[in-house]
């Protein structure tokens, strides 16, 4: 039986807007156990990206309760790191810079070993004293991720990480990003509308409808990685989340 | 090379048609170049040249530096709270439109006549360009900086010196580029009124004693040069690594 990381206990989220509410997460439960990669998967503008940020605690829901660990969520914290849509990197600090930011606990010897490590295992050596304009999309985003990996958090959230990048980069991120969880096996919840990107990642895969959004169903992607994405098992995944989805839009 | 020498060779013909209109013209409204170059050159052999301009830059430096360490830690700290924003907000819109020179009857009475109530004129005049830049720039910086600092455990004074100063630093050179070119225009005016030296003074002063155009003109060149100056230093600041950046660039 494996450990409950998090568990999100009937959420539900309003927001009141000129006078105007409006629901945009009801009723969601969900619980994602130690080291697992969950997917939340909607059509955008559902609220995923809402209840991400809700689970990282830079939101306050309406009701409900996310704990984490057992512990009551009740704002961001470094043992758990958001990579965000936009990218967050700082373009005012250079490459190291932005590994070091959030290390500023450890002595300088600690501190440049771990910023060499991340740096290497992102594919940026070379670009340490690079400041982030220089780079291209594709690095600002390895750069985001090997500044959340560096303070060695126990869970990554990750809202829509790819998706501004061409789809080549994109597939490249995705190999990068499994093999870093399968050799770190941090618990990661990562947020896209593609499909696509939701079966070939995921070890679950929560289907959530349009706003307000519910969870409709939960899928199990029971393929082991390397995931062959032309196998019958991986098509009959995808076809029916495809299914789900369409229920949603239903007119 | 010839791209670069035209400016100069625009120069060069907008004085030779100075002088020719000026020689041609049988009342003299204007001195000629070459008037100017020697009114400079007597400036220069009675030490006063040196002297006002050091004077002038002196009020500058001080008041501009007085509206710095005031307005940007204040325009920060406004700029971030909305409370503060909204109580202080009416108050700095009906000071602001206030011309520096409206207050020099004021500074006169309270500083009397001398260094002190030019640098405050001058104070003013740069204070609220200032502070506004700076409550711009705080409310400009992108909450993803924000929300990434405090993931990664910043406390307040952290948040403010690692990520919400960094990210309003480019803001705050321009302004404060912009600010400099202000203060440069209000030392002249305060030192016409305000006090006896400096390169304002010495525009009226001329003009007094004795209708020197030739040494008001040569007052007009050099400020309009050491303007030049000053802002070529200060965009040098802009083009350091490290601030050569902007949100837009993503």
């Amino acid at each position: 039986m494996t450990k409950t990381k998090l568990q999100a206990e009937h959420i539900h989220m309003v927001f009141t807007r000129d006078g105007k509410t409006t629901s945009v997460l009801n009723d969601i439960s969900l619980t994602v156990a130690e080291g697992e990669f969950v997917c939340l998967l909607g059509p955008s503008g559902c609220g995923k990206s809402t209840l991400l940020s809700t689970m990282a605690g830079f939101l306050s829901p309406t009701s409900g309760e996310v704990t984490i660990d057992g512990e009551a969520v009740h704002g961001p914290d470094p043992r758990r790191i958001f990579v965000f849509q936009e990218r967050g990197v700082f373009p005012w600090l250079t490459v190291e810079g932005n590994i070091a930011f959030g290390l500023f606990h450890l002595t300088a010897a600690e501190r440049h070993q771990r910023v060499a490590h991340y740096i290497k295992m992102v594919g940026l050596e070379g670009f340490e004293k690079a400041y982030p304009p220089a780079l291209s999309g594709g690095m600002k985003q390895r750069l985001e991720v090997a500044r959340a990996l560096a303070v060695n958090p126990d869970m990554l959230f990750l809202d829509e990480p790819f998706g501004a990048l061409d789809s080549i980069t994109r597939l490249v991120m995705r190999g990068e990003l499994l093999r870093i969880w399968e050799a770190e096996r941090k618990t990661i919840i990562f947020v896209t509308h593609d499909i696509d990107e939701a079966v070939q990642l995921a070890d679950r895969v929560v289907v959530m409808s349009a706003r307000p959004a519910t969870i409709q169903q939960i899928v199990n992607i029971d393929i082991p990685h390397p995931r062959d994405i032309s196998s019958a098992r991986y098509l009959e995944l995808r076809d029916g989340i495809f299914q789900q989805i369409g229920l949603a839009h239903k007119i | 090379m010839i791209v670069r020498l035209r400016p100069i060779a625009l120069i060069a013909v907008l004085l030779l048609l100075w002088q020719f209109a000026v020689t041609r013209n049988p009342i003299h409204i204007l001195p000629t170049p070459w008037g100017v170059v020697r009114g400079t050159g007597d400036l220069l052999q009675h030490g006063l040249l040196l002297k006002y301009v050091v004077a002038s830059l002196f009020r500058v430096t001080w008041g501009f530096a007085l509206a710095v360490v005031v307005a940007v830690p204040l325009g920060l700290i406004i700029g971030w709270n909305r409370r503060a924003e909204m109580a202080l907000n009416p108050l700095i819109q009906i000071l602001r439109p206030i011309s520096p020179l409206a207050w020099i009857p004021i500074a006169i009475l309270w500083f009397g006549v001398g260094d002190l109530a030019a640098i405050f004129l001058i104070f003013l005049g740069c204070f609220f360009p200032l502070l506004l830049t700076a409550m711009n720039a705080v409310r400009g910086i992108p909450a993803v900086y924000i929300n990434a600092g405090r993931n990664f455990g910043l406390r307040p004074a952290a948040l403010v010196s690692r990520v919400l100063f960094p990210a309003v630093v480019p803001q705050l050179i321009i302004g404060m580029r912009i600010t400099l070119g202000v203060g440069w225009l209000v030392v002249v005016a305060a030192e016409m009124i305000a006090v006896s030296s400096g390169l304002g003074f010495l525009i009226v002063d001329a003009r007094n004693a004795g209708n020197r155009y030739d040494l008001v003109v040569a007052g007009m060149v050099i400020i309009g040069l050491i303007g030049l100056l000053l802002d070529i230093a200060m965009r040098s600041l802009q083009q350091m690594k490290s601030l050569r950046w902007s949100y837009s660039e993503d």
